[in-house]
């Protein structure tokens, strides 16, 4: 096959990659960047060495840089297969190993490999011998874990991140299980080509996840507390470029504006100048140093156009002037862009997953959804998705709602010892779904008092309960 | 209306689904001159449906009226007909991300049998992947490839009727994702293995019962499959209830007593108080177990 290498050149990694470290079940995101030192499981080592090697390679590390380790070599278990029946005749006195920690310092400085030091540590075992064929399992798994010092490098997935954030900073994705993840992005109909708002605190990582169901197909508007978007998890992805394109943002604080009709004119019509006065001093909200210094400038422009020296100067700041203004100038064509697309109020699916009260969230952020669409929320507790429900139940708007939550169980499936291994009960959050009908059918599609209190006559739809 | 992109208004020869009320939801096939009898009466096709907003309300004859919902994977997997056992939402959204899958993504899975976590696969791959689907039942081979033209998603899936464990896939060294939810799996890994890309990707075996899990973990080691792991996912609904919570009488508090000694005339407050409040109950019965979910990497060969 002549396309092999061409195939292959595409799983290599490279320098600026995104990528994901493993070992174990403990997962952690970098970015592949030469001469940077990273520290994994309590190993520090660069990363350079990887580049060019295929993903999912397994490497050793040594003295601070990786090795690329041979697949298949590592299950060479011992087979002088001797072992107990059980344990009547172990005894707990404390002497079993023969090695003491200095023996085992000094093996780990003369660079020994992980499983040569499991060899000796086996070998200087009494009591190895006489445990049973599983403890003897257990044993060498248990020291693997120790003293095994190799790294897989995993190309990102939505999988592979929401399993690292909820096992490195549960904290930071608000305990969003991944399997509540999965169900959101399911229950959403979340999928190439359609027309997603995601409000999230999740340090990306449901937006992440949502960019990626979707491929790079449609739009996704990101709603966002504050003066600027998080983002960082997005990142971890490792988006191709033009992933970014249907990536919007819309600060939350104007969606009142948007509502009211007062926000959208402005952002519409780019050449007035007096909008643009407008979104100005919004953009000094969030960056007030930036603003302040920009009338003194314009003074000292003036005052020193005369020196030699002060010339470069101000040129400087005339380019920083203008570079700002370029910035200013892209942002409010961005809120422009956003506003455009909300402005519809027929978007095709809705997630909520932060921090914030859910209930306020979600009846305001409804009001963007096309009839017949699906929508979501997440919430680490239980009571503020019933207020949700009560008050959908009320305003009416929408069918289907369910408030669920997943319980995940692990299992061990080995010979003779399969069983569960740990129960993962609440921790994982909760979540609101449904999907959005017409208020009224006499109403015209798209009018924007669409979503005007209900007629009591709503109040029919208890009888689904 | 499709299932991998939606459109506003109902058209003729689209599939809608009819929401009568919590849990019943119904799939009309829409048609020019066609009724559809409900329990709130009948439904007329070319004016109660055609040309109408899907989400619409639609009074029936009866005088009850319904709402016309879009056709998702989730609708259509809680109101499809069913031809065997089905997967639900919870498993699919579960084997959906577990097994990476995206757009572009090329899957294959056996069997087909209903159709269930097909439409899904469909609705997360399109529009630029592909699902190679394989069904030994003739008859649920032809319905399957039938319901995927009517749904039009015929474009992106091809039905093979042969036996996976015996023919396997029909397909080698393209698939990303294989899945299987068949009475052996274990039988098929080895297929499963030919029929993916030889830069790897992941596999996903459904079973009800721990012996099978047992034996398809065992063949998915000896095929040198990695990260071979199990779970079980399962649903709790939690039904929101306003429940009130009366607050029983102790009887006249002894301080009250001595004070109505001093005012003998003052009659005891009948204590009917009660507390009232929003809370969930679990429903009466839940699915306890569906099936076990192993999963496995594929490594680059």
């Amino acid at each position: 096959m002549a396309d092999n290498r061409d195939d292959d050149s595409q799983h290599r990694i490279k320098e600026g990659d995104y990528v994901v470290l493993k070992r174990g079940d403990i997962f952690k995101a970098v970015q592949i960047q030469p001469k940077k030192k990273v520290i994994f499981e309590k190993q520090w080592f660069f990363l350079d060495k990887a580049v060019g090697h295929l993903h999912s390679t397994t490497f050793e590390i040594v003295s601070g840089g990786l090795q690329p380790l041979k697949p298949k070599d590592s299950e060479s278990s011992n087979d002088a297969k001797e072992a107990g029946t059980d344990n009547r005749n172990i005894i707990d006195d404390g002497k079993s190993q023969k090695l003491t920690r200095d023996d085992i310092e000094t093996l780990k400085e003369q660079g020994l490999k992980g499983q040569e030091i499991i060899q000796q540590l086996i070998d200087n075992s009494s009591t190895f011998k006489d445990k049973t064929e599983y403890a003897q399992d257990k044993y060498i798994k248990k020291k693997k874990k120790k003293y095994e010092n190799t790294v897989t490098i995993l190309k990102p997935s939505c999988r592979i991140l929401a399993m690292m954030y909820h096992g490195r900073e549960p904290g930071k994705i608000c305990h969003l299980r991944y399997d509540t993840l999965a169900q959101m992005l399911t229950l959403a109909n979340i999928h190439a080509g359609s027309k997603v708002l995601v409000f999230e605190t999740c340090a990306g990582l449901v937006l992440g996840a949502v960019m990626e169901r979707m491929g790079g197909y449609g739009s996704v508007i990101q709603m966002y507390p504050g003066g600027e978007p998080v983002r960082a998890g997005v990142e971890s992805f490792g988006f191709p470029a033009h992933f970014h394109d249907m990536l919007h943002g819309f600060p939350i604080c104007h969606v009142n504006a948007l509502l009211a009709g007062t926000l959208d004119t402005t952002a519409k019509d780019p050449s007035a100048d007096s909008k643009q006065a407008i979104v100005a001093a919004e953009e000094k909200q969030n960056l007030p140093e930036a603003e302040q210094q920009g009338s003194p400038e314009e003074q000292s422009m003036e005052a020193s156009s005369g020196s030699d020296g002060s010339h470069d100067q101000e040129k400087r700041k005339e380019a920083k002037a203008q570079e700002r203004k370029v910035k200013l100038e892209e942002k409010r064509r961005k809120l422009a862009a956003s506003a455009a697309l909300l402005e519809g109020r027929n978007a095709d699916g809705l997630v909520i997953a932060s921090r914030f009260h859910p209930c306020p969230v979600l009846m305001c952020l409804l009001k963007f959804l096309s009839p017949s669409r699906p929508f979501v929320v997440y919430s680490q507790y239980k009571e503020p998705l019933i207020e949700c429900y009560t008050k959908l139940k009320e305003q009416g708007g929408a069918v289907s709602l369910r408030l669920t939550d997943t319980w995940l169980r692990h299992y061990q499936v080995l010979p003779n010892r399969t069983h569960p291994l740990l129960l993962m009960s609440g921790g994982g959050g909760y979540l609101l779904s449904g999907t959005t009908v017409a208020m009224d059918r006499s109403k015209p599609a798209g009018s924007q008092r669409a979503e005007e209190p209900a007629p009591k006559r709503q109040k029919l739809t208890d009888t689904e309960g | 209306m499709s299932f991998v992109e939606y459109s506003d208004f109902i058209q003729d020869g689209d599939v809608a689904i009819v929401y009568l009320g919590h849990d019943s939801l119904m799939p009309v096939k829409v048609q020019q001159g066609a009724q559809t009898q409900t329990r709130y009466g009948v439904i007329r096709h070319s004016t109660d449906l055609i040309g109408q907003r899907y989400g619409s309300k639609v009074t029936c004859s009866k005088g009850g009226w319904v709402h016309v919902l879009h056709p998702t994977p989730e609708l259509w997997t809680v109101s499809l007909p069913h031809r065997t056992q089905i997967l639900y939402t919870t498993d699919i959204a579960t084997i959906t991300m577990m097994l990476e899958l995206k757009p572009g993504s090329v899957v294959c899975e056996s069997g087909t049998g209903s159709g269930s976590l097909s439409h899904a696969i469909l609705r997360t791959v399109a529009p630029t992947g592909h699902l190679h689907t394989v069904e030994f039942h003739q008859q649920r081979a032809e319905k399957a490839a039938e319901e995927f033209k009517e749904h039009r998603v015929d474009h992106l899936v091809t039905v093979r009727n042969q036996d996976v464990c015996k023919d396997g896939f029909g397909v080698t060294g393209v698939a990303d994702a294989v899945f299987l939810d068949i009475p052996s799996p274990w039988e098929a890994v080895r297929h499963a293995k030919a029929a993916m890309k030889k830069q790897g990707g992941r596999v996903c075996s459904f079973s009800p019962c721990i012996e099978q899990v047992q034996r398809t973990c065992e063949a998915l080691a000896d095929q040198g499959f990695e990260e071979i792991s199990t779970v079980e996912v399962l649903l709790r609904v939690h039904d929101v209830r306003t429940v009130s919570l009366p607050l029983p009488d102790f009887g006249p508090e002894p301080s009250a007593q001595m004070e109505s000694d001093a005012a003998e005339k003052k009659p005891p407050a009948p204590n009917q108080a009660s507390i009232t409040m929003k809370t969930t109950t679990p429903p009466r019965e839940i699915p306890g177990h569906t099936g076990y979910l192993t999963f496995a990497t594929k490594p680059r060969t």
